[in-house]
């Protein structure tokens, strides 16, 4: 942006972002304590930040940029820092907005719901992440509330978690947006690889020009495309409808899924302008549009028509921001606040409806104009806004957008067709949604149709006029929210040049004309479009979400056959790939890193007396030594487990000896104390098989077993060796001797090492101790079940026994 | 096993042990000892105890589930570490008090709560498992 900002700061920035989660803590008791009027007194933090923000309307729009920071991690130089210019304001007011209508909404739509506190706890957790989104500066801190979206849009989508439905949407809503999440994280941090900060605001142009630019780009559409739904991502947005409705209302039409073109916005200026940026995001939008919108016709039940407009709706706004053009911003942020208010509205409706009748399918629908009059108030003056006609804010909007690619070259008449072709779908759907339910015959519906209370009409209504105001006084709008809003993503700034005076020589306006009359075609012949998208589609006969469930199921059967084939239960296989593991670990940095030439140097090999000295020790050393050895041949020789196990237990009592003749006390005890204890539990345990039987070996098993006994043997004492071999690094031993009394006050360094100086370590190894424990129980316990006792057992013959 | 002699001598070697191990645990920061051995110890008198007079009279004696004193271990070893939080140290920074009984002075700090912890973990989870294999005996089919 040009140098003439002036820059506030505000630390109430900050509050904005928390104070529904703060909400959303207090929600379950306050609706325990005032039921479904809980929705009024909610309203009031979105309606209270909204009035907040708009205090800021008039300084942003003469180029003032509000900041507030709180340190973060002021050890990595974190700060969760946020900023308020047009794009931010133009966003979180529709949030606030939206919001507070929904809320309110939501509290009626769900009124005697049992789960309707936890419900509008998570609809207010959501607004907190989306509004902290919006207004991040910090790109960790954007990270982190743009999971918090998906997290919090996971839970409502799976409100109803009884219906598989719903849970499949929840479910599929996470992994592919989470999928663009990790894609985020992967961009933000090449960001900041890049430009060395983590405050958005500071990039500048560098990102561009640096190699990475490719893989940036990469991540942050990958994250943008899954949140907004672009085609091929675009099929977990209609599986989402399975929410309630305000939860669609909210989420999936004016905010969740216009994060990933919030994303887009704001990377604009230091991503946007490059060739393949333009292609990429043209390319994918236009798809997505038509995709869209001819998804929306195929459909016959309201909410899923206006799930599939809304992907149509995104896939343009993706393509307007890919243009880049002064213009095609400022019609992009025109027909987002277009869009975000009448689809709002729309879903509300069609909530409506459904409460209002039962059914939600539009054949089963029609004459509820007489019934639902202010239903059907709302649904006019919003439908007028989807088809763009005068006096709505979509009327202008699409003005912009025809007037962006007027006098272009052949790319520009390509997208220009394609945006004339999806705007006159659009409005066929608008023309369907607003005629089919309302006009026409009364028919009999599941419910006795009536109207809704005034909590469900708030809503539309106010949304629905809002579109008409706005484009009456669009001056003004354009120069408190459409030209800041672009000039922020544009970087420099946008005169708007909106206004009534319609000037009929231009082609653009014919050109909206010709909409109009294409939307009332594609009314005309619904019916037939309808059968005709459908006998494609089958005969297609796969689709993105059929794809999307066979890469989970592959998934699953993939992790079930790698855990087959590493768990396959035979746990001397078990032990024998640990030892191997073990062995390799020993012999490869030996053999590698040539440990084995330090110990024999090859010039010294046939000098054997020189290698081979005989050690020099008092005779009880050797009787020491002789234990051991007669302690492990007595291992190999035992007749019984039960010998096996006492000379196991001779051996380690030596080695124990060993320990404490050459000076390692601590060692010595410690290790008497876990043979002791390895005898008797190990004696506890083989008295479960049989203790005066030899367990029987193959001569295949007794070689293999053997071969690999004597390697990891071989393995260690050649380790040790060569750690003997040369010259002790004794750094770390000296430092611990020398401070051990003075600063950690102990004279037994072990103790002071384990309890002081590694404290942390050991606190991780008690755990592993005490999880272990716990782990053995839950085994010993599971081996008693199965084995249902054919003869009577009581607690009191097994203490007498034992 | 399960004689006259051993039934009779149990209780006074397994009370001996129990006070050496707290002894061991507690001389640890100066001499050879420390939590893990006393652990060790004690567990070793809960196997031997065991055998002498059964499991179910174990576990009333203990009061407590052997589980349960190893969570308690870990509980106090962390908290032992939380106390340093309180003088805007890092966790597990080490807090000396040397109390002043007339003549003798009493070391006090928090590696040897640290380390009763460490005590109390191993001492749990050993006689856990240990009182759980000697409780199978005998069942089998």
């Amino acid at each position: 942006m040009a140098g003439d900002l002036t820059q506030t700061l505000d630390p109430l920035l900050i509050l904005v972002a928390l104070a529904p989660f703060i909400a959303a803590l207090f929600t379950p008791l306050l609706q325990r304590l005032i039921g479904s009027y809980a929705g009024w007194v909610l309203a009031l933090v979105p309606a209270g930040i909204f009035a907040y923000l708009s205090s800021y309307l008039h300084p942003i729009a003469t180029g003032t940029l509000v900041q507030g920071a709180i340190d973060w991690v002021p050890v990595y130089n974190l700060r969760l820092s946020f900023y308020l210019d047009g794009l931010s304001l133009t966003f979180a007011l529709t949030i606030a907005g939206i919001g507070a209508l929904v809320v309110l909404y939501a509290a009626s739509y769900l009124k005697g719901h049992p789960h309707q506190g936890r419900f509008l706890a998570f609809l207010m957790a959501f607004m907190g992440a989306m509004l902290g989104l919006v207004l991040a500066d910090n790109m960790l801190a954007l990270f982190m509330f743009w999971e918090l979206t998906s997290v919090t849009s996971f839970l409502l989508i799976g409100f109803d978690h009884s219906r598989q439905a719903a849970r499949r949407g929840a479910i599929q809503a996470l992994v592919v947006t989470n999928i663009g999440g990790m894609g985020l994280l992967a961009g933000v941090l090449l960001l900041q690889m890049i430009a060395g900060t983590w405050e958005m605001s500071a990039i500048g142009g560098v990102v561009r020009d640096s190699g990475l630019y490719g893989i940036v780009l990469a991540c942050i559409l990958l994250a943008a495309f899954t949140k907004s739904a672009q085609f091929p991502f675009h099929f977990w947005l209609p599986n989402a409808m399975e929410a309630p409705t305000p939860v669609s209302a909210f989420l999936h039409s004016a905010t969740m899924v216009q994060a990933g073109v919030y994303l887009l916005a704001r990377t604009t200026p230091f991503l946007g302008g490059t060739e393949i940026w333009t292609t990429l995001l043209v390319g994918f939008g236009g798809v997505t549009l038509i995709w869209g919108a001819l998804g929306a016709m195929r459909q016959s039940d309201l909410k899923q028509m206006l799930a599939q407009t809304t992907i149509a709706s995104l896939g343009l706004l993706v393509l307007l921001i890919g243009l880049g053009t002064e213009t095609a911003i400022l019609a992009m942020v025109a027909y987002f606040v277009a869009h975000a208010l009448y689809k709002a509205a729309m879903f509300m409706i069609v909530g409506a409806v459904d409460h209002g009748t039962g059914t939600r399918e539009i054949t089963a629908l029609g004459g509820l104009a007489n019934v639902m009059p202010l239903t059907f108030f709302a649904a006019v003056l919003a439908g007028l806004a989807m088809v763009g006609l005068p006096p709505t804010i979509g009327f202008f909007a699409k003005e912009e957008m025809y007037l962006a690619l007027a006098n272009t070259e052949w790319q520009g008449i390509l997208t220009l067709l394609v945006l004339v072709a999806g705007n006159a779908l659009l409005g066929g759907v608008a023309l369907l949604v607003v005629i089919k339910p309302f006009l026409g015959a009364m028919t009999e519906t599941p419910r006795h149709a009536h109207e809704a209370p005034p909590a469900m009409l708030a809503g539309p209504i106010l949304l629905a006029i809002a579109g008409v105001i706005g484009s009456i006084f669009i001056i003004g709008l354009a120069d408190y929210i459409l030209s800041p809003a672009a000039s922020s993503i544009r970087g420099d700034y946008v005169e708007s040049h909106l206004g009534w005076a319609i000037d009929l020589t231009s082609p653009v306006i014919w050109l909206s004309v010709a909409t109009w009359i294409l939307s009332g075609a594609v009314y005309y012949w619904a019916g037939a479009i309808r059968s005709g998208l459908r006998r494609a589609s089958s005969a297609l006969g796969w689709t993105a979400d059929t794809v999307f469930d066979a890469v989970m199921f592959g998934l699953i059967r993939f992790a079930g056959a790698v855990t087959r084939w590493l768990h396959h239960g035979r746990l001397e296989l078990y032990l024998v790939l640990v030892f191997v593991t073990l062995a390799l670990a020993l012999f490869v940095p030996l053999l590698g890193m040539g440990g084995l030439e330090r110990l024999l140097p090859t010039a010294e090999l046939g000098n054997w007396s020189a290698v081979l000295a005989w050690p020099d020790l008092r005779p009880y050393e050797w009787g020491v030594i002789a234990l051991a050895v007669i302690g492990l041949g007595a291992v190999l020789m035992a007749p019984s487990r039960l010998v096996a196990i006492l000379s196991l237990g001779v051996q380690g009592a030596a080695v124990a000896l060993i320990f404490l003749l050459f000076g390692a006390p601590d060692l010595a005890f410690t290790q008497f104390m876990v043979e002791i204890l390895s005898v008797v539990i190990l004696t506890l345990v083989m008295t479960k098989l049989k203790l005066d039987e030899r367990d029987p070996r193959h001569l295949e098993d007794l070689l293999r077993d053997g071969t690999l006994a004597v390697v990891c043997g071989a393995g260690v004492s050649l380790l040790l060796m060569v750690v003997l071999a040369g010259p002790l690094d004794t750094r770390l031993s000296d430092f611990f001797t020398a401070t051990s009394v003075p600063i950690a006050h102990g004279a037994n360094i072990v103790n002071v090492i384990l309890v002081d100086y590694r404290g942390f370590d050991t606190l991780g190894e008690i755990s592993v101790v005490m999880a272990a424990g716990i782990a053995i129980m839950a085994l010993l316990r599971s081996r008693k079940k199965p084995a249902a006792p054919p003869k009577p057992r009581t607690r009191k013959a097994k203490g007498a026994t034992a | 096993m399960n004689t006259l002699i051993f039934r009779t001598l149990a209780p006074v070697i397994v009370g001996i042990m129990l006070v050496f191990s707290v002894y061991v645990c507690l001389r640890g920061h100066n001499e050879p000892g420390g939590g893990f051995i006393g652990g060790l110890i004690a567990a070793s008198a809960i196997a031997v105890y065991a055998m002498a007079v059964g499991v179910p009279a174990v576990r009333e004696a203990l009061r407590f589930e052997p589980t349960a004193f190893a969570g308690f271990g870990v509980f106090i070893a962390a908290g032992s570490g939380l106390l340093s939080l309180g003088t805007g140290s890092p966790f597990l920074t080490s807090i000396w008090l040397y109390l002043n009984l007339g003549d003798t002075v009493v070391p006090l700090s928090t590696p040897m709560i640290f380390d009763i912890g460490v005590y109390f973990v191993v001492f749990g989870t050993i006689s856990a498992v240990a009182l759980a294999l000697q409780g199978d005996e005998g069942e089998e089919p």
